[in-house]
């Protein structure tokens, strides 16, 4: 049993320290397993990685901040240095972060790395799944792990609100008030579960010690739980990769983790912490010391949450003074739980279903380890397309008032205008992107057809003038020519030979979806156009085939 | 006592008492608003100044206040160029023109500050001629305007409660609507804020001695000038505009420079 271990007797010091600790934990054999992983090179690829360098920044800079934030709201009055509050009654929550800010070294400059952190940790969560929807990573095998990056960015959206309400300062306070509105717009129970929560009526005396319990060690936990098992999927489903030459479903091209992407994420993991440090020491983030300690009766203007947040606090400003019934006594307030609670629901029930969605209309249960170029799934693009301007229109009501005094318009248009594109915004984004989506692939069937054209004018010998095209080399035009166009699919009977209606539907939708598509170039035609470059023009207009 | 109870159902026992209700609200509004005006007046402007007011009325505001400042006549709608003048003391003149609000540059949802059309000497003559037309709140005193004397954190208080809705717990300003807005208050002098608070013009409420006394409009003006001097502790204060800035920083600087690096780390393969 030992004969194989004892045989090599290693030569140096270090040598002999390394055998001693891989004889007994087995590192070498780890390291020859994810050492060997091979990750392929796209700049797209690296927000996943920005989102897990963020959260290990969030969690050294929380640590910090845990060392000396107090989560108590007993009432105090302030006698730190910071003049303007002298004397102030407050909470020792929030006389704690002003001490933190302002007393204690390095204080400010954490917090603020902290809350940069933040929203640097829930852009680059938000970024990263935009790049998986756009290239169709989250087909079959990854279904489950996109279902897992969901979980994970409402976990994000969780730590960022449970966060942001811990200073007890005016501004969380109003989106705290906020969200116990909401909560006591919940039809009979509403009100019971504010009571709860705030352990009496609001904003009571518990409020900020059972956030702070949450933000730092539940909503963390179940983050740290999530991406254990996320990266754990991606070890065992390979990365995804872009198409070109050599690159096929049952391979991965690209670089080993050991040793350069090793070297590349560790030194990628100081770039981000370098640039959110610079934000940090040179950007003032929340400055609690301007909004004052929390107190029910004033509300500032100007007063929003966090970007993440804000496309919910859109809707609610969007949402018209409408919807209040009284039902057996009972006030039923659906203006504010509707716009609080339907977008948001509609969103992530899409967002969640999504693969699956795809997977019925298309009825394509293979498994893809190619992604599409955007361009090559206009009806995916187009429908990721809608789904960022419905968020982006909210997103904007949240800054309606700010909009409405740097631009010098009404307050009431910006609304009306946006209520407007609520609805109609995501319709025209489908309409447009797929167009262009299906122009850009037209482009791209031009080019690998024709080359590039380069404008050099040339007179033949019986006088006809031509314009000279370049020909692309192989490894452009594998590019544009290797991609998957799905057809039309009509409805199928089903066994005893009905036509069931959800088959139907299916049916509708996928005509709906790839009614308008290019066809790849065939090889075919693309010998017939290099060969013949003059009379292939008209029949390779023909060649794109229409659904019609 | 007997008396009285014997003619409690008399029938004009009720006028009485309505009478005496009406004369003691009476009294003690009178008493309440004497309060207020006790200090409305305590420049003295010379008849000079008074006439050279006039004439300079006459000549840049009668357009729209009317000759004697007694407003324009209301069109169909209600509309009315402009308000009159009556009562409306030297101070809501010395904000109005002192900071170039007035004369209006063009109609609008509200006017708009822009460089002073008067000369300090000019502004004080048209204060004196429409202080002369009626009582009204005046130009305050030094001593009320003397930022070391006020409490920061006392005004701190009273402008988040009274102030804050409109124009900002960091006093960057706010919108109202209908394209009105309440400005930022950096850059405002100390006299300005208080004429404002004293006669709220434009749309923003009158804050009268009664409601916020004068000494603790020098607190809010000390709160102000404070959080003006101090900066920003943070670094760059990105407008004091909160999360919607802090939000455009990060999705346009801070994501964009880490897809530059991205890009660059990733540059020499595929």
């Amino acid at each position: 049993m030992s004969a194989s271990t004892d045989t090599y007797v290693p030569k140096t010091r270090v040598g002999r320290i390394t055998n001693f600790v891989d004889t007994r934990v087995g590192g070498s054999s780890i390291v020859k397993e994810f050492g060997r992983k091979i990750f392929p090179d796209h700049w797209s690829f690296m927000f996943g990685e920005v989102a897990l360098y963020s959260f290990v920044i969030l969690l050294l800079s929380g640590t910090f901040l845990t060392f000396f934030f107090d989560p108590s709201m007993a009432e105090t009055h302030y006698d730190g240095v910071y003049v303007p509050l002298k004397g102030v009654e407050m909470s020792v929550a929030y006389q704690s972060t002003l001490d933190i800010s302002f007393e204690i070294r390095g204080g400010l400059f954490m917090r603020q790395l902290h809350h940069w952190s933040a929203l640097m940790f829930v852009a680059s969560v938000s970024f990263h799944m935009l790049r998986v929807f756009f290239t169709g990573a989250f087909r079959r095998p990854r279904e489950l792990n996109w279902v897992v990056g969901c979980v994970l960015l409402i976990l994000a959206l969780a730590a960022g609100f449970t966060g942001y309400s811990l200073p007890d300062d005016l501004l969380s306070g109003n989106g705290l008030r906020i969200i116990d509105g909401v909560i006591k717009g919940i039809p009979l129970v509403g009100t019971y579960i504010s009571l709860l929560l705030f352990g009496g009526e609001f904003p009571g005396t518990d409020i900020v010690g059972r956030l702070y319990v949450l933000h730092i060690l539940l909503v963390p936990a179940l983050i740290l739980l999530m991406i254990a098992v996320h990266l754990f999927m991606v070890v065992v489903h390979k990365h995804t990769q872009y198409p070109g030459p050599g690159r096929s479903e049952s391979n991965v091209v690209g670089f080993p983790i050991g040793p350069v992407y090793a070297a590349k994420a560790g030194g990628f993991f100081f770039v981000v912490f370098g640039i959110l440090a610079v934000i940090a020491a040179n950007f003032q983030i929340l400055a609690i010391w301007d909004y004052g300690p929390y107190d029910p009766s004033p509300v500032s203007a100007g007063t929003q949450p966090d970007w993440y947040i804000g496309w919910v606090d859109g809707a609610l400003r969007l949402m018209p003074g409408v919807g209040e019934f009284v039902i057996f006594g009972r006030t039923i307030s659906l203006n504010v739980l509707l716009p609080a609670l339907a977008p948001a629901g509609l969103l992530f029930t899409l967002m969640f279903a999504w693969p699956w969605i795809e997977r019925w209309v298309t009825k394509d249960h293979r498994e893809h380890h190619i992604l599409d170029r955007p361009r090559n799934a206009p009806f995916r693009t187009g429908i990721g397309v809608a789904g960022i301007v419905f968020y982006s229109v909210m997103w904007a009501a949240a800054s309606s008032d700010l909009i409405a005094t740097h631009f010098h318009v009404s307050l009431n248009d910006v609304t009306y205008w946006l209520r407007a594109l609520f609805f109609l915004g995501p319709i025209l984004g489908f309409i447009v992107t797929r167009r262009i989506c299906l122009a850009l692939q037209r482009k791209d069937r031009e080019i690998a057809l024709h080359g590039r054209e380069t404008g050099r004018i040339v007179r033949l010998p019986h006088g006809e003038f031509i314009e000279v095209h370049e020909p692309l080399n192989d490894y452009k035009l594998y590019r544009l020519v290797n991609f998957e166009s799905p057809e039309v699919l009509p409805a199928q009977p089903n066994k005893a030979g009905h036509i069931k209606r959800s088959e139907k539907l299916r049916g509708s939708l996928s005509r709906f979806f790839f009614e308008d598509r290019v066809a790849p170039v065939t090889r075919a035609e693309l010998e017939a156009a290099h060969s013949h470059h003059a009379e292939v023009e008209a029949p390779a207009e023909k060649a794109e085939v229409s659904g019609r | 006592m007997k008396a009285l109870s014997q003619r409690r159902r008399h029938p004009l026992a009720a006028v009485a008492l309505l009478l005496l209700g009406l004369l003691v609200t009476g009294g003690l509004y009178a008493v309440a608003g004497n309060v207020n005006e006790a200090k409305a007046q305590t420049t003295n402007f010379s008849a000079q100044d008074i006439e050279e007011g006039e004439k300079l009325f006459v000549a840049n505001c009668a357009t729209c206040h009317g000759i004697g400042a007694v407003g324009a006549p209301q069109g169909a709608h209600g509309n009315q160029a402009g308000p009159a003048l009556i009562g409306v003391g030297a101070a809501a003149v010395d904000f109005q023109v002192g900071t170039g609000r007035m004369p209006m540059q063009m109609s609008g949802p509200q006017a708009q500050a822009k460089p002073n059309q008067f000369s300090e000497e000019q502004t004080m003559q048209l204060a004196a001629y429409v202080a002369s037309l009626g009582a009204g709140p005046a130009i305050p005193e030094e001593d009320l305007l003397d930022v070391a004397k006020g409490d920061p954190a006392a005004g701190g208080e009273i402008f988040r409660v009274n102030c804050a809705m409109c124009h900002n717990a960091s006093a960057a300003g706010g919108a109202l609507t209908r394209g009105k807005f309440a400005p930022a208050l950096a850059g405002v002098s100390e006299a300005h804020i208080y004429e404002a608070m004293a006669t709220g013009p434009q749309n923003m409420p009158v804050f009268s001695d009664a409601n916020i006394s004068p000494e603790e409009k020098r607190d809010v003006i000390a709160f102000l000038k404070t959080i003006e001097e101090q900066g920003s502790p943070g670094g760059f204060s990105l407008g004091s505009l909160g999360p919607v800035s802090e939000g455009l920083l990060m999705w346009t600087a801070g994501l964009g420079i880490v897809i530059a690096f991205t890009i660059w780390l990733t540059q020499r393969s595929s």
